[in-house]
């Protein structure tokens, strides 16, 4: 199996026909862990849900790659069956089909018809999977993320990331209203993941999830751009100093982009 | 508007029909009358559905269906909704009109339940039959639907449970229409002494998905004091069938009756279910799944009438819409002067799948007295698209994702239903007609 790779050239993504990412690059191969650092509104967010295919966000611009095949011409579930994954900020709520049967789905959708995962093996994997998450066992059976609170969603994308086992996973600050607990166990099941064969996008405000899960890479988003890519401590020096230093480095005054306010 | 059911059937044929089946002489004389009432009787005016022309008139009257066959001799498709013969109780199957299969356990025969097709019913019971037969909830002269059903009553069931007698095992009936001209022309008769119940579930199917022919079903139930009804029903007539059902029920002191109601029709079809609370502390409990796809009419009426004190209804109602499906979906809670301390509750839910299709929840509310308790919630939407968006992201397709996103809609309701066998064969038909 080729090692996963996910390119990026010069990307623009509009929303309701405002440009949000203004020619954006980047590549990330499996083994790989990256970091999206920015303050909000710099576009992180879209950035994750444009590549993954959602319905409101408009590619204007650019090429997407993965594992060399054109990203940006596939469905949402194909870019997902060849092995890409978004953890999102605020997962759906679905109600009426349980958690189990969900991922059953989607585990099945994956596989050849004939194929399907046995309801035993399903069982003991989810079984598995979530006493690494230490979700409580009725979560299997109540209605996706019905209910659920912040912190169970956020658990809840894991538990489907790791029993998708994708080939490279966008986590859209899943560390957000975590608090430190839940953020080492979500630390936890993304770090039972790595491996050459899974690469992991992280986008995030805060450097502290990343004292958990330690990135290879650390880029910069200001104003729909990379702006600044570096090593892990690019990371510290954020958490400790802020972002003011990059702004007066580059001389940019606002570095958000399309905020409302 | 000019329906013509002026007629193809006449005194005569009607006399013949009667005097063949060895017909009491009331029922004789009620057909005839109904005969003539039907010529001046309206058409029923449901709300907001034009039935001008719909086929009232094309089908074949006479009953196809001749012989009783052995379990196995019976189709593979009705086998599978009696599931095992030894295991499946009491059932009676109605072939073109005509019993193909019956069995009645001892158990019940000791307990002097009565469970038989409507043709013998009126012959070796009607004495009992006369005394609830369109007389106290559905009337010969509602309307011309109703006068002919009473004119032209072919087949049915009559089910009969003694004073304390509680039936367990479901008693199940299923009518079947394979001839593709074949009308339905039935009646089913639920009658519960005091403190008695009983569970009755009936399947309705038909493969007329190119010929045309009518369904005029109409079923009474009364429950007595303290006695409950469980009443299960999965309509799946084919295209070509026009379909009338009116379901009603009569509620004692403490009487409750419970309908769990999938109206899957794939054909124009007309529903009226409603249950008259008439004695203090009665109950009803309506769950109804529905389905409108391809061009077909629907339109559902879930009705309680409250009259006793302390009675309660409860009415939840879920929808789905495909391509330009039409549907208009009344729920009805009328509580009566006099009522007092009763609650009446619905709820309805539509779900859009096609621009082109229409939904209408009508939540209505008729309240004559002051000590009540009343609610009722409405709404219809389409499917939201981040929720597609999210379960697409996990690999499922977009056909997957609105599977089961539609079966997570209904399953309030199928999950609701207190029959496995109902919601078996609910489930089953919905993945057919959601696909």
């Amino acid at each position: 199996m080729s090692t996963p790779n996910l390119k990026i050239e010069d990307l623009h993504v509009a929303i309701d026909d405002k440009e949000i990412i203004k020619g954006l690059s980047f590549e990330i191969n499996g083994g790989e862990i990256h970091a999206v650092m920015g303050p909000n509104g710099t576009g992180k967010s879209t950035l994750s849900a444009a590549l993954m295919g959602h319905p409101k966000y408009e590619v204007t611009g650019g090429k997407a790659f993965f594992n060399g095949e054109d990203l940006l011409e596939m469905d949402v579930d194909e870019r997902a069956k060849a092995g890409l994954f978004l953890a999102m900020q605020y997962p759906s709520e679905v109600s009426g089909i349980t958690n189990a049967d969900f991922l059953r789905s989607a585990i099945n959708a994956k596989r050849e018809e004939g194929d399907e995962i046995s309801l035993m093996k399903f069982i003991r994997e989810l079984d598995k999977k979530m006493e690494v998450l230490e979700m409580d066992s009725s979560f299997a059976h109540r209605y996706l993320n019905e209910g659920f609170s912040g912190g169970e969603k956020k658990r809840n994308e894991i538990l489907q990331l790791m029993m998708l086992e994708p080939k490279i996973a966008i986590l859209d600050e899943i560390d957000s209203g975590l608090d430190i607990d839940a953020l080492k166990i979500v630390a936890k099941g993304v770090n039972e993941m790595r491996s050459p064969d899974f690469g992991c996008l992280i986008i995030t405000h805060y450097q502290r999830l990343l004292n958990y899960i330690k990135p290879d890479k650390v880029h910069v988003m200001m104003q729909g751009r990379i702006v600044k890519s570096g090593g892990p401590e690019l990371a510290e020096r954020l958490e400790a100093e802020g972002y003011d230093w990059i702004k007066e480095e580059l001389g940019i005054e606002d570095e958000t982009v399309g905020q409302e306010a | 508007m000019s329906v013509d059911t002026s007629f193809k059937f006449d005194k005569d044929y009607v006399s013949k029909f009667s005097s063949e089946r060895q017909e009491p002489s009331w029922l004789a004389e009620l057909r005839l009358q109904a005969l003539e009432q039907a010529q001046s009787l309206p058409m029923p005016k449901p709300e907001k559905t034009k039935i001008d022309n719909w086929n009232f008139t094309e089908f074949k009257h006479e009953v196809s269906g001749n012989k009783q066959v052995a379990f196995h001799e019976l189709p593979e498709a009705i086998r599978e909704l009696i599931g095992k013969e030894e295991e499946a109780g009491s059932v009676l199957v109605i072939r073109n009109g005509a019993v193909a299969y019956h069995s009645v356990t001892e158990e019940l025969k000791d307990k002097g339940v009565i469970f038989t097709d409507f043709a013998t019913a009126v012959r070796e019971h009607g004495d009992l039959v006369r005394n609830y037969f369109m007389k106290d909830a559905v009337h010969v002269d509602e309307h011309r639907l109703t006068a002919l059903h009473a004119a032209l009553v072919s087949s049915g069931a009559f089910v009969y449970v003694p004073k304390n007698v509680e039936v367990d095992i479901p008693i199940q009936a299923i009518y079947f229409n394979d001839d593709g001209e074949t009308g339905i022309f039935n009646h089913v008769l639920i009658v519960t002494e005091d403190n008695s119940s009983v569970t009755y579930v009936e399947n309705y199917l038909s493969t007329n998905d190119e010929s045309p022919s009518v369904a005029n079903i109409v079923s009474e139930v009364f429950a007595g004091a303290g006695a409950k009804v469980i009443y299960g029903a999965v309509d799946n007539f084919a295209k070509g069938m026009t379909t009338y059902v009116n379901r009603r029920g009569r509620a004692a002191r403490d009487g409750r009756i419970e309908w769990a109601l999938g109206q899957l029709n794939d054909g124009n079809t007309i529903s009226d279910n409603t249950t008259h609370l008439v004695g203090d502390g009665s109950y009803t409990d309506k769950k109804t799944v529905s389905i409108g796809r391809g061009d077909q009419k629907q339109n559902f009426v879930a009705h309680a009438i409250h009259y006793g004190k302390h009675s309660e209804s409860y009415i939840l109602t879920h929808g789905v819409m495909k391509d330009t499906a039409s549907s208009i979906f009344n729920g009805i809670a009328k509580i009566e002067h006099g009522a007092t301390k009763s609650n009446g509750e619905q709820t309805e839910r539509v779900l859009m799948l096609s621009e082109k299709a229409r939904g209408d929840a009508n939540p209505i509310l008729l309240i004559d007295e002051d000590d009540v308790t009343a609610g009722h919630a409405a709404s219809v939407g389409t499917i939201d698209p981040i929720q597609l968006f999210y379960l697409m992201s996990r690999g499922i397709s977009k056909t997957e994702a609105e599977r089961l996103i539609i079966h997570g809609f209904l399953a309030p309701v199928v999950g609701e239903i207190p029959l496995e066998s109902v919601k078996s064969r609910l489930i089953e038909v919905i993945e057919r007609k959601v696909k």
